[in-house]
């Protein structure tokens, strides 16, 4: 559901697109430092609690990691990779989750007006009221976010807690972490917190430490500190995340056309309306039932 | 600690070893990665397991389970050996200039002083070398006396080499050298390092002796007292400091105080063996402040008995339990399934009863078949817990735990459902020694009440039969001051006051001139009134006080432990008006330390404690006579020498700390073949208590915690079993390889005790090892499962596997290190 007062800067499947006479809002980002993250899990716990998901079914298989991937009840998952380098073994963690990207490819993918929105603040999230379950949102997310639920019919996903940023507080994920290797504020102070993280990572030795904040997806609201930044697939992260070719085709010139098509279709309707009238209900077509 | 969890980020080297603190202390661990983040801290972690605090460390070595002294031993002979120790700091507050007797001596696994019959130590053969023209003892200023603790100490750690580390510990000789250089970067007045640790040092047969090695290696680079330093012991439970702080072990009363044994009969013969006499009266003596045990004993029993007690029946003294043989847990175990018990006055019936409450000996004790076999022998069982625990249904435990069939077992068991933490007010005293009160969130489900109330309905019942129809050693029930507003439930703020102290009669100041009786008296504190510190504690029954430490935790002002002012002016987190820490709201101990001969701070950006020229100024509150000037006391008050032990005459396993191998031993000793375990540890005989051997079981198995897990509890929480829904085993790749084991597969690993079944967790976190020029696995499995909790996250009680083996000090058991095999699982029973 749309968070009443945040206002809203792109919508799938809507012409509202860049509204200009928006009031400006400074983008929000979470900061996630993988090189102080230990793989506590409180975060996903806070989560689940905030947002009211239900106990997921699991079993233990050989791993740390709660679940192989995010689920449509599980939005937020420390990943577990144990890597070794020439200096010795890691053991990686990353908080895997939504990314809140700019350019979000799940919106441009998503064929159901209003189903997916931007807030002004940035923030991508899911409006249920509006989702058709397609899935085709999955197809649009570059960091394979999305989830199908079986049991909403809808699509399912992070939401940033839009719900508490909105009333001024932090996402629950950032008020369990107890190291504070996640922060919460303005994109712009959590890049600068990054940078900084990412020099001392720099001169303690790890030359390719970097601020995961990919330019193909528009940057991200989630900025994540990788210690080996030049092998963000070893934390589960895509190397040069962009918006599938399909679904960019699809918006930038499938969608206005499809537009112009559905406003061909009504002049067709309302010709055919005005030379043929009313339609007869037939009775051998009984309603359809939910199943 | 010695410090606290937020002085963590003071430091400039982090030591985590014996302990996993990212996992296990996840909300303390933070002042770690913020000094990390602020000050570039290194993060040192030495562990058998790659475990998630390793994962953020900058500095990691895996060492083989149990063989910590050799490595810390290592790091004090390079110490040495490079120089880079605090020189003016070991000779200001350590005992390193002290010249030990010559009985002393240490040949082949065997300090001098030992007794094979009795399997224990004479220490007096351990003893610091008398000097009667100065009514103190001999010392060397130098450090160059050939029997001073220094040179000793020296001669000790000699053999450690890097290369006897690799060999003992598996540890790599570079990377045990570059651990070495990191750690020792701390030994001057510039730089400040701590140590951490847990039941990764504890729960051994020599886990006394790893701490007195951190100790040994803290005070030789001048660390304890320092802010950003220290010797800091992590402690497992959210309340297990104040458990200890309160007599929470048979052999202490609350306070540390000892329990009296059955040979003082009087408070008279009590006082004169507990109370020490000053043993250094010279410059930076001893201020000895152990001598004030009549003061903190009478107080004590004042607050047990009341009025009843007075100065004509010793304060009650006689009243109190008298021990009279060990209590611990594997002794009181034993004796329970064995039925009978050796006690100083011969043979008596082992218990018949036990009230167990907020402790569930089922899952927690070694060798879990014996405390099975135990509990079954009962005649009747009180569990108080906010569970059905494993210990309520130890009855019809699985046929695995080999207990006895269900019909022939008589003992009766009583749950008496019990509120949990977040259902009642009370206080928390956490690792830093912080006394912080909380408040009920929520109210106790169904018919549950808390602790105090049961504890006080039992009480109260007894109180009523003995008043009825009398019974054994009645004065001892009857006489005990019960003074609470509401008997049944006593409201803990009540008890917290009692705890803290207060004036029964009007105090006044000593008089200056005991002969001018015109002199006029300066009231300290009127009758009733709380009192503000332990120095306000009198000896003549005209004080109170349930906790010498405790006193100013809840004096007139009220109740401190409440206090949430968090403003910290010198920056370096001490909070002082944050709660009450004890001892006297000090955040560092021995902060006498801090600063150097003339009272200024070793670093003057982190300041303990400073002398103006008049008195001791903080930022901390002095650890020593505030008006004493430098150098009239020794740092280290509560110890008759009033200096740091590098070499401390007082343990049951010798005064240096020595590698032993564990009492289940992979290796011989390296060092000692012939004596190659704690030779001071105790094993038990029982047809349960069966040791196994490395030809048998080749492989050394280590059990901890889990980050999602809070001990045997969580596992009746949803939210919390799906992050970790059941036990596994973690395997080395390339043994898991050998024995054709795959991810996710079953395997058994099995000890001579027993065997456990699991998925097994194939990594790479544990290494092969090379030990004594021989390949060796080690293995491990988290303790969090049982037989029961929520339905589908049921698993094998880690003790299952564990020996009956302890400290030679403390006997904690060794769950740290026992030897095991393993072997490709069974096929699960379809359900």
């Amino acid at each position: 559901m749309p968070i009443q007062g945040l206002e809203v800067l792109q919508s799938s499947a809507s012409l509202r697109g860049q509204n200009t006479g928006l009031r400006v809002l400074a983008k929000v980002s979470k900061y996630i430092d993988t090189s102080t993250c230990i793989g506590c899990k409180a975060c996903e716990v806070a989560c689940q609690e905030w947002n009211d998901l239900p106990v997921v079914p699991t079993q233990q298989v050989g791993t740390y990691q709660t679940l192989p991937t995010l689920q449509a009840d599980f939005w937020n998952l420390i990943r577990f990779n144990e890597q070794e380098f020439e200096g010795g073994l890691a053991w990686l963690m990353r908080k895997d989750q939504c990314m809140h990207c700019a350019d979000p490819g799940c919106l441009a993918a998503c064929p159901a007006p209003g189903a997916i929105v931007q807030y002004a603040n940035g923030i991508v999230d899911v409006n249920a009221e509006n989702c058709i379950g397609c899935g085709l949102c999955e197809t649009g997310c570059p960091f394979d976010v999305p989830r199908f639920s079986a049991k909403t019919g809808k699509m399912s996903k992070c939401t940033l807690c839009v719900d508490r940023v909105d009333s001024g507080l932090e996402p629950a994920c950032i008020k369990a972490c107890p190291t504070g290797c996640l922060h919460f504020g303005t994109k712009e102070d959590m890049v600068e917190l990054g940078h900084a993280r990412v020099k001392q990572l720099q001169a303690n030795g790890f030359a390719n430490a970097m601020l995961y904040d990919p330019p193909g997806v528009g940057g991200t609201g989630v900025v994540t500190v990788l210690a080996h930044g030049d092998k963000p697939e070893l934390y589960g992260l895509p190397k040069d995340p962009r918006v599938p070719l399909s679904v960019t085709f699809s918006k930038r010139i499938l969608k206005p056309l499809g537009i112009f098509a559905i406003g061909a279709t009504l002049v067709g309707l309302f010709t055919h309306y005005v030379r043929t009238g009313p339609k007869k209900p037939h009775d051998d077509n009984p309603p359809r039932t939910g199943g | 600690m010695t410090n606290g969890w937020v002085d963590i980020k003071n430091a400039d080297v982090i030591l985590a070893m014996g302990g996993n603190p990212a996992e296990n202390h996840p909300c303390g661990f933070k002042w770690a990665i913020e000094a990390k983040k602020t000050r570039n801290a290194k993060l040192v972690v030495v562990d058998p397991r790659f475990t998630r605090t390793a994962a953020v460390a900058d500095v990691y070595a895996q060492l083989r389970p149990g063989s910590d002294i050799a490595f810390l031993n290592g790091i004090i002979r390079y110490a040495i050996e490079t120089k880079r120790f605090h020189e003016d700091y070991v000779k200001l507050f350590t005992n390193a200039p002290y010249i030990i007797n010559e009985k002393f001596a240490f040949d082949d696994g065997l300090f001098s002083g030992w007794d094979d019959t009795s399997k224990s130590y004479d220490k007096s053969a351990w003893a610091y070398q008398p000097n009667p023209t100065t009514n103190s003892y001999d010392v060397d200023p130098t450090l160059q006396h050939p029997r001073c603790v220094f040179q000793l100490l020296k001669k000790h750690v000699d053999r450690y080499t890097p290369e006897m580390v690799e060999r003992i510990t598996g540890t790599p000789k570079e990377t045990f050298l570059n651990v070495a250089k990191v750690v020792t970067s701390t030994g001057n007045a510039e730089r400040v390092g701590t140590i951490t640790y847990a039941l990764g040092w504890t729960q051994h047969s020599v886990g006394v002796q790893m701490i007195r090695a951190a100790a040994t290696l803290q005070l030789l680079l001048g660390n304890v007292g320092r802010p950003g330093g220290g010797v800091n012991a992590l402690r497992g439970h959210s309340n297990i400091q104040g458990c200890t702080d309160m007599g929470g072990t048979f052999e202490i009363l609350s306070g540390y105080l000892a329990t009296p044994r059955s040979e003082l009969p009087d408070l008279d013969t009590y006082l004169q063996k507990v109370t020490p006499t000053t043993l250094n009266s010279q410059a930076w003596a001893s201020m000895n402040y152990w001598q004030n045990y009549p003061k903190l004993m009478v107080s004590l029993l004042k607050s047990i008995y009341g009025k009843a007690a007075t100065k004509e029946n010793d304060f009650g003294y006689s009243w109190l339990p008298k021990t009279d043989g060990n209590y611990s847990w594997m002794y009181l175990f034993d004796e329970m399934y064995r039925g009978s018990s050796n006690r100083a006055g011969g043979v008596e019936p082992g218990p018949e009863g036990l009230v167990t409450a907020g402790m569930n000996p089922a899952s927690i004790g070694p060798n879990a078949p014996k405390m099975v076999a135990a509990l079954s022998k009962l005649k009747w069982l009180v569990v108080v817990e906010n569970y059905e625990i494993e210990t309520a249904t130890f009855w019809k435990a699985p046929a695995e735990y080999g207990g006895a069939p269900v019909a022939e077992i008589q003992t009766e068991v009583f749950q008496l459902p019990a509120s949990g933490f977040a259902e009642k007010d009370g206080s928390f005293t956490n690792s830093a020694r912080w006394v912080q009160w909380k408040w009920k969130a929520v109210d106790a489900p169904g018919q549950s009440k808390t602790d105090q109330e049961i504890i006080a309905r039992i009480f109260l019942a007894v109180r009523d039969l003995y008043q009825k129809e009398g019974g054994a050693l009645p004065e001892a029930v009857l006489n005990v001051a019960w003074n609470y507003t509401n008997p049944a439930s006593p409201d803990l703020g009540e008890v917290l006051r009692e705890i803290n102290g207060k004036a029964l009669e009007d105090l006044f100041e000593p008089p200056k001139d005991p002969k001018d009786l015109k002199e006029p008296k300066k009231l300290i504190k009127a009758a009733g009134q709380q009192l503000d510190s332990f120095g306000q504690l009198r000896a003549d029954g005209s004080t109170s006080c349930g906790n010498w430490l405790y006193t100013g935790c809840y004096t007139e002002a009220g109740n401190n432990t409440q206090r949430r002012n968090n403003a910290d002016p010198s920056g370096l987190g001490m909070f002082h008006q944050w709660t009450f820490s004890w001892p006297a709201n000090r955040r560092v101990m021995y902060n006498r330390a801090s600063a150097d001969a003339a009272g200024k701070a070793w670093d003057p950006t982190r300041p303990g404690i400073q002398w103006n020229g008049e008195k001791w100024g903080g930022p901390d509150v002095p650890d020593i006579a505030p008006d004493s000037p430098p150098g009239k006391f020794g740092a280290f008050i509560m110890l008759p020498e009033g200096s740091g032990r590098l070499f401390a005459p007082v343990l049951a396993d010798g005064p240096f700390a020595e590698h032993y191998e564990s009492v289940e031993a992979a290796i011989q000793n390296p060092l000692h073949p012939k004596v190659t375990s704690n030779p001071a540890s105790r094993r038990f005989s029982t047809k349960f208590d069966k040791y196994g051997t490395a030809a048998e079981y080749p492989i050394v198995c280590t059990t901890y915690r889990l980050t999602e897990m809070y001990h045997y509890w969580t596992k009746n929480t949803g939210r919390l079993n799906q992050l970790q829904p059941g036990f596994f085993i973690e395997l080395p790749e390339q043994l898991a390889k050998e024995n054709g084991i795959a991810n996710g597969e079953q395997v058994r690993v099995i000890s001579a005790r027993g065997e456990v079944q699991g998925v097994a967790m194939v990594t790479k976190r544990l290494g092969p090892m090379v030990v004594d020029g021989k390949p060796l696995w080690h293995i491990g499995f988290p303790i969090h499962w049982g037989y029961t909790g929520e339905e589908g996250h049921l698993g094998p009680l880690a003790n299952m596997l564990t020996p009956s083996a302890m400290d030679a000090n403390t006997w904690t058991p060794e769950f740290k290190t026992f030897l095991v095999r393993l072997e490709k699982g069974r096929p699960l029973k379809s359900t």
